[in-house]
This record gives structure tokens, sequence and C-alpha cells, in this order.
């Protein structure tokens, strides 16, 4: 196990050096991942895991992969899809265009049940997912729309709870164990590197989902992203977080009413 | 042995289970005095669907304020915690929580073990952390670094638990501070 001020060092190395940023992430958490990576990488000690870092830039790039976490499913919370469905879909369905943001969206499962859910509300042809993240590699993955055909069952039942009626697999097609997604979907599809900590608003959305990303970063950093999203948002437009994150601690919230149970929030000023 | 150490020095106590433990937290809780003078947290394995139910039923046991652990949420004295289905609960130096959801360590997430660590590396010796029934070896790695940072440990005698393996693991390859049934927790937890 490293010491606090181990983490210290290692991450002013990645700032000083590189310009990656990871001095305001929630430090349990991270502290967690580089043990996990001097365990996983068979380090005998943690200075010679910095002398690495600090000089190995093959190294660099598996440890800043592996330093953030790229778990995701597709429709994960199927009863937070189902307000999607519910109350959030029809109040966009005026719009004559509709500008969707997936921040921190890992290898893209959820951008494809976002655009599942906006075909079945027929709103896929006048909309665009805008879907970013820090890490290069699970863009690449999502931007290919092809997933492991394992898990597609249990996404087909949270797609089924999520309140989809159609066939699942009329969605992709099956090639040995892997499943491609129909480029009718990925066609409405951008995907781009964007980080939180230092890139800015790019656009204006009707709705942003950012999931499990915030819980991540500590309270300031949460505070500036959620600032960012706001500044990304115009009136009467959406943001979606993960089924534990929260507005209640951020200086946003007085301009945001919450969408029924679900972690959607409406910018009502 | 501390046999002269009493929990209500802690700052907080951390239960960790899985099956058989609700029946052990059913009994327990009730018994827990108001004020509670430490922050409980509680970790169990569980379906990611039964969140809310598992919070309710608690809720019956006992009078203290009760929450699903949300990302952030400050730690307080008095309160009990539940480490919600599907991520890992960890505790930052500032007295919040934050929450992860990395890969399922010994098969589970929440992970018992890693509570565990991430408690003992803020409180040290004000932590006590319990081990109860369940057939899983999650919860030794974490009993050891309770005990490493000066921290009270406490298993549940194996053959009291629904499920031994648990206790068992955590007895075999640590020396726990106390080996307890129920009713002896629940003394030492009145002390
Ligand atoms: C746990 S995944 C969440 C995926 C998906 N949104 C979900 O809820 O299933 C977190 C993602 O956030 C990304 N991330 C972490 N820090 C980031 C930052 N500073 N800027 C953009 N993305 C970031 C990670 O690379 C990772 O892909």
């Amino acid at each position: 196990m490293i010491e606090e001020e181990e983490v210290t060092l290692l991450l002013s190395d990645l700032l000083e050096l590189y310009g990656y940023d990871f001095t305001q992430y929630a430090r349990a958490s991270i502290k967690r991942r580089v043990n996990r990576l001097l365990t996983l990488d068979k380090f005998p000690s943690f200075a010679e895991l910095r002398y690495r870092v600090r000089n190995d830039a093959d190294y660099l790039k598996r440890f800043v992969e592996e330093l953030t976490v790229n778990v995701t499913e597709m429709f994960r919370d199927p009863s937070f899809y189902r307000a999607l469905r519910k109350e959030v879909l029809p109040a966009l369905t005026a719009k004559p265009f509709i500008r969707v943001w997936h921040a921190g969206c890992s290898t893209g499962e959820e951008v494809f049940s976002m655009a599942i859910l906006l075909k079945e509300a027929n709103l896929l042809h006048k909309s665009l997912l805008y879907a970013t993240d820090l890490n290069p590699e699970v863009l690449e993955v999502a931007r290919k729309g092809i997933f492991a055909l394992a898990p597609m069952r249990q996404y087909s039942e949270n797609y089924v709870l999520s309140g989809g009626t159609a066939d699942f697999s009329s969605y992709y097609t099956a090639q040995y164990d892997y499943v491609k997604f129909n480029e009718e979907l990925t066609r409405k599809m951008v995907f781009s590197t964007h980080n939180l900590v230092s890139d800015r608003s790019f656009n204006e959305f009707d709705l942003i989902l950012c999931r499990n990303v915030l819980i991540y970063f500590d309270k300031t950093l949460q505070d500036r992203v959620l600032t960012l999203f706001d500044e990304s948002l115009g009136m009467l437009s959406f943001l979606g977080l993960g089924s534990k994150e929260t507005l209640r601690f951020s200086s946003i919230r007085q301009k945001y009413k919450q969408v029924g149970s679900e972690k959607i929030w409406r910018k009502i000023e | 042995m501390a046999e002269n150490r009493v929990v209500s020095n802690s700052a907080m106590v951390v239960i960790g289970g899985s099956t058989g433990s609700i029946d052990v937290l059913l009994n327990l809780l009730p018994a827990l005095r108001s004020p509670l003078p430490f922050a409980l947290v509680i970790v169990l394995h569980r379906k990611s669907t039964s969140d809310t139910s598992l919070a309710d039923l608690f809720a019956l046991k006992t009078s203290l304020p009760l929450h699903d652990v949300e990302d952030k949420d400050v730690i307080l004295p008095g309160h009990i915690y539940l480490a919600p289905a599907d991520y890992h609960l960890l505790i930052e130096h500032d007295g919040t929580f934050s929450l992860d959801d990395s890969e399922k360590i010994n098969y589970s997430r929440p992970s018992i073990d890693v509570t565990f660590e991430s408690a003992a590396d803020v409180y040290g010796p004000a932590l006590t952390g319990i081990l109860l029934s369940g057939a899983n070896a999650d919860g030794t790695a974490g009993l050891k670094a309770i005990q490493q940072a000066g921290g009270l440990t406490i298993v549940q005698r194996p053959d009291t638990a629904q499920v031994a393996y648990m206790p068992q693991q955590a007895i075999l390859n640590t020396r726990p501070d106390y080996v307890l049934d129920v009713v002896g927790m629940v003394r030492l937890l009145e002390r």
C-alpha cells in the first residue's frame, strides 16, 4: 500500500510533465487505482512505479487509461431510461433539432441505448449525439459500434425493463462472439475526446448525460463541471446523472427542478 | 486480544456481511442506543434491485436516522449508512463518502474489503470492523487493514453464523479482538 504523500507526488508528476490533471479526483478512489496498478504490474516499490511513469511514454499511456474506470453497460438502471422515454423525450418532440451530449461516454453503450430510445420515439432523424471522453481508446471502441455478444442477453432484459417493446436483437447483427449495431444508429453519433477538467463547453444541448463520472471527482471539481454543463444547457433543457449522483451539493441546484424520482433535472431559470 | 477496548470509543463502526447477515443485523439494530456515539456503516452483498427495500427493512428496527449512501454524503455520528448496491463505498479524509463503480472485488460490489481498507486509512485506531456470516472470503483483507491501523476487530462466531465461511476465513487469517455470537455483540455494542 502506498502513502497519501506518494499519491500526491505521482499526481503532480502527471500534471507537471504531461498536463494530465487528476489532482481534484476523489482521493480514496484514485489511491485504490494506483495501488491496483502497483500490484497488477508487479512493481516492487512506489519509487519504481514513479520512475516508469516519468520515463516510459508507453507505460504512461497504460497508466492513465487504467487510472480511470470505464465500467458501463446498455440501459444501465432501466428505470432511468424509462423516465427518459416518458418524461424527457416527449418534451423535446417539438424541437426542430435535438442535441444530446454524453460526457464521459466510455465505450459507448450509453450512447447506443440513447440512440435506440430516440429511434423508437421517432426523433433519431433530427437528433445528433455528441459522445466525449477523456480516453481515446474507449472512444475508438465506441466509434466502431462493435460489442461483445455475451452481455447482450442482460442488455436485452434491461431494454425491456426500460419500456422497450421491439425485438432488441433487431438493432444489431451478430457475428461469432460479437455484435455490430446498425449504421442507422452510428450515423447520428459524433465521437471526440474532451476533458471535463480542462476543456470548455462546445455547444448548446437539449440533454446532457454525465453518468458515473462525477463520483470520481471531488466536490470542488464536481461543482466546476456542473457549471460547465449549466453553461451548455438552454432553458428547459435536461441534465441526467448517475443513480447515486446529485445536484444537492452544487451551486447550480437552484436553477434546476428534479423530474420525478430519477436523477434527471430540468433547467427552469 | 484487547479485552478492555470498547466499541463506543470508535468514531466509526463498519459492519460487513453476506449470506445470512441480514438476520444478524435485524437483531443488532434494535439494541443500539440513541444517540449513537459513532457513525455506523453497513456493507452487504446484495442484488442490485433490492436497494430501497433493504433500507426499509432496517428502518423498522431502529429509530436512528438511516440512509442509502449517495456520492459525497457527509458522515455524521449517530447516523446509520447503507452501502448502495453496485458501487464500492469509500471514505474520504474530509469525512465524506465517495462511490466507485470499478471492477468487482471478491466477486462483489460493494466489496467489504474496499470499505474496510478505506475506513482504516482514514480512521485508524478510531475504527471498529465487524464481520458477519457469508459464503465469501471478502472482509478478511479489510479486517487485517483495520488491525494494522490500530482499530478494533470483531468476527461473528462461525458456529452461530448461517454460513460460517466468511467469519472462518477471517479467524484463520487474522487475529480478531473478539469472536462473538449475536448476544455477545449486542453486549459489546452497549458498553
Ligand atoms: C464509469 S465510466 C461511465 C460510463 C457511462 N457514462 C455509464 O454511466 O455507464 C466513466 C468514464 O468517465 C471518463 N472520464 C474520467 N475522467 C474524465 C474527464 N476528466 N473528462 C472526460 N471523461 C472522463 C472515463 O474515461 C470513463 O470512460
